[in-house]
């Protein structure tokens, strides 16, 4: 079974990040890149699938220079090989110019099943795995906790407020996941020292045949006009004791209807 | 606060990387209950084992890491830092694996040494008794050998009798690097043997774990050999050699506790310059006093010169060099470091310093430990000492 994984690089969490203020695009200088977390799962995922049903499991991410660490990283954790989409053009492009691209870059792969974080953590839009299935006109199985196929046929749970809807469809098929699903591996030292000498072939949007038209900032969808820092959390009440202080406890907590 | 590194390789670099990654996810949030509950975290050494930490200064084509000590030893300097019961394990497992690495036959090597350096196993090291510590030459545990046939093996091998003191992983250890008397008894350094020996043989069994002033997570038992069958295949070294093998493993060993003492006190550094910044009296930040800032001050130098001998030891070490008077004063001085950082942690973090809270006054009863254990310091100054004058 041929397994392509989705990863992309986003700024750190724990830094401060930040947009540029010319474009409004993010500003991938002023923190470091990480590994998208939930694109972890989705590595740890496709490894599974792997283990159990054999074939290879390819990276394809798409990217600046820098989105090399990541790739490195998925392919410490195991992946066989990886396809980096790197191309200035398409820089500031949105979810669905993004989600055209990939599908795009996915046509020059063979594939069974293509795998993803539901979300990234920088931009949050939830939506690419959705419109990737759409633009490959593939079954788009998102949000799944669990995942199993058997013989041609691809079976998830797809994660609901209420508990769980099952979801079955024909591979080849596009995959989100959320982190119910597993629990990541660590890379290991061997590992890392594998990947140096695994395959990255790069990939230009001329060579995926991606209509350069149709990515990048100028022709995208949706524009950032505005963004503003969340404001800063107000302090807390303080109860001050004064031998009371337990029944003013509670009586917040009963304002607050906790209680 | 991240150590500033000078690593060797970019795969050392990923190597620090990983293993600070490991100790922050898997160590830092159960090192505090782990050691008030005193339960040995085996699945923590899995989890370093499958990422390859459980075998980096031995050869690749062996399983290992093919690292220098260099780097391995930083690794256990960032292990020991969030968990010492970690760190530490890591370096009596790596010293465990010794004797058969530097010392075992070609054969033996190609049969043990995989699964040693897997990450799957944990070893022991089993030289101290009770009545022979630092006088590790007196040991009394025998190994009488068996007349071809009538032994474990063809060979004959060996009936193993005794029992070993405070040996770190006594109990939950896959295998036992075993020293025993093949010579008469009194026939002193000279009549010792180096065994390997699974924990699975018959006759082997590990006391309760002692109750400790500190690295409670990581037990420290006698380990008894009650008529335990050793085949003569299992004999690491000629016979009557082991105590070369003993000492040549602990200058080796040395460092690791070195490494890990600095570790130990670098996170004691730490906590006590954030309390510092954030500790607040007569209107300022408690480090705007000289008081506090000088005392910082000292700490920090104290630390980075430990990390520096120990690097420098290591150093002498990957290039074939001796190395042992360097190893042994680099565990001297990191460990008697660690052990003055700590207290002083303690005191700038003031009564906080004293409660269980955080991790101060736990590093402070680690660091004792340190002080003692491969080689007690005043051992340590002897070795310097004797070498001093040797050399005159």
């Amino acid at each position: 079974m041929n397994i392509v994984v989705l990863v992309k690089q986003v700024p750190d969490t724990a830094t401060e990040r930040k947009l540029r203020p010319e474009d409004n695009t993010l500003d991938r200088a002023a923190s470091d890149g990480v590994i998208n977390e939930l694109d972890e799962y989705a590595i740890e995922e496709a490894l599974l699938l792997k283990e159990k049903h054999g074939g290879e499991v390819t990276v394809l991410s798409m990217g600046p220079d820098q989105a090399t660490d990541s790739i490195r990283k998925a392919l410490s954790m195991g992946a066989d090989k990886a396809v980096h989409l790197n191309d200035d053009a398409l820089h500031g492009s949105d979810a669905l110019q993004t989600a055209y691209a990939l599908s795009k870059a996915l046509g020059t792969l063979e594939f069974d099943v293509v795998v993803l974080g539901s979300e990234s953590t920088d931009a949050r839009t939830g939506v690419v795995g959705a419109a990737l299935a759409e633009y490959l006109g593939l079954p788009q199985l998102t949000l799944a906790g669990k995942v199993d196929i058997e013989g041609r046929s691809i079976r998830i749970q797809r994660q609901t407020d209420y508990g769980h809807d099952v979801v079955e469809a024909e591979l080849p098929a596009v995959v989100s996941v959320v982190e119910k699903i597993n629990e990541p591996r660590y890379p290991s030292f061997k590992l890392i020292m594998q990947a140096k000498k695994k395959p990255v072939q790069k990939l230009t949007a001329a060579e995926a045949g991606i209509d350069v038209a149709k990515v990048g900032l100028n022709s995208a969808a949706t524009e950032v006009v505005d963004a503003a820092a969340a404001p800063p959390r107000a302090t807390g009440t303080v109860i001050k004791d004064e031998g009371d202080g337990g029944l003013k406890a509670a009586e917040f907590l009963a304002a607050k209807k906790f209680i | 606060m991240a150590v500033e590194r000078r690593l060797p390789t970019p795969e050392a670099a990923e190597l620090l990387e990983l293993a600070r990654e490991l100790a922050e996810k898997e160590l830092r949030p159960r090192a505090a209950e782990g050691e008030r509950s005193a339960a040995f975290p085996r699945d923590v050494f899995r989890t370093i084992g499958r990422a390859g930490l459980l075998g980096l200064p031995y050869p690749e084509r062996y399983g290992g890491g093919g690292q220098p000590y260099e780097v391995y030893l930083q690794v256990v300097e960032e292990l020991a830092g969030e968990w010492l019961t970690v760190g530490l394990g890591l370096s009596v497992h790596t010293l465990a694996c010794f004797p058969v690495a530097e010392f075992g036959t070609e054969e033996q090597r190609a049969e043990l040494l995989p699964g040693m350096l897997g990450g799957e196993s944990l070893g022991a090291y089993c030289l101290s008794e009770a009545h022979s510590g630092s006088d590790a030459a007196a040991l009394s545990t025998r190994a009488e050998a068996v007349a071809p046939g009538a032994g474990p093996d063809a060979a004959g091998g060996y009936r193993v009798r005794g029992a070993k003191s405070w040996i770190t992983h006594g109990g939950v250890a896959d295998f036992y690097t075993l020293f025993a008397r093949t010579g008469e008894p009194g026939s002193g350094a000279g009549g010792i043997s180096c065994f390997h020996v699974p924990a699975s043989a018959a006759g082997l069994a590990a006391d309760p774990p002692e109750h400790k002033m500190g690295l409670n997570a990581s037990p420290t038992a006698v380990v008894r050999f009650d008529d335990v069958a050793v085949p003569a295949g299992a004999r690491i070294g000629a016979e009557g050699r082991g105590f070369t093998v003993a000492l040549a493993a602990l200058d080796s060993g040395r460092l690791g506790i070195a490494a890990g003492a600095v570790g130990v006190a670098q996170a004691a550094l730490d906590l006590a310059v954030e309390h510092a910044r954030q500790r607040r009296q007569f209107g300022r930040p408690i480090g705007e006093f000289q008081g506090v800032s000088f005392l910082l001050a000292d700490m920090a130098t104290q630390v980075a010169a430990a990390r520096e001998l120990y690097l420098a030891a290591a150093r002498l070490r990957d290039a074939g060099r001796p190395f042992g008077t360097r190893a042994a004063m680099a565990k001297l001085f990191a460990t008697d470091t660690a052990m003055r950082v700590t207290t002083d942690a303690v005191q700038v973090l003031g009564g906080s310093g004293y409660t269980a809270d955080l991790p101060a006054e736990r590093l402070m009863r680690e660091a004792k430990v340190l002080q003692i254990v491969e080689g007690t310091n005043q051992i340590q100054r002897l070795v310097i000492g004797r070498d001093l004058l040797r050399q005159g």
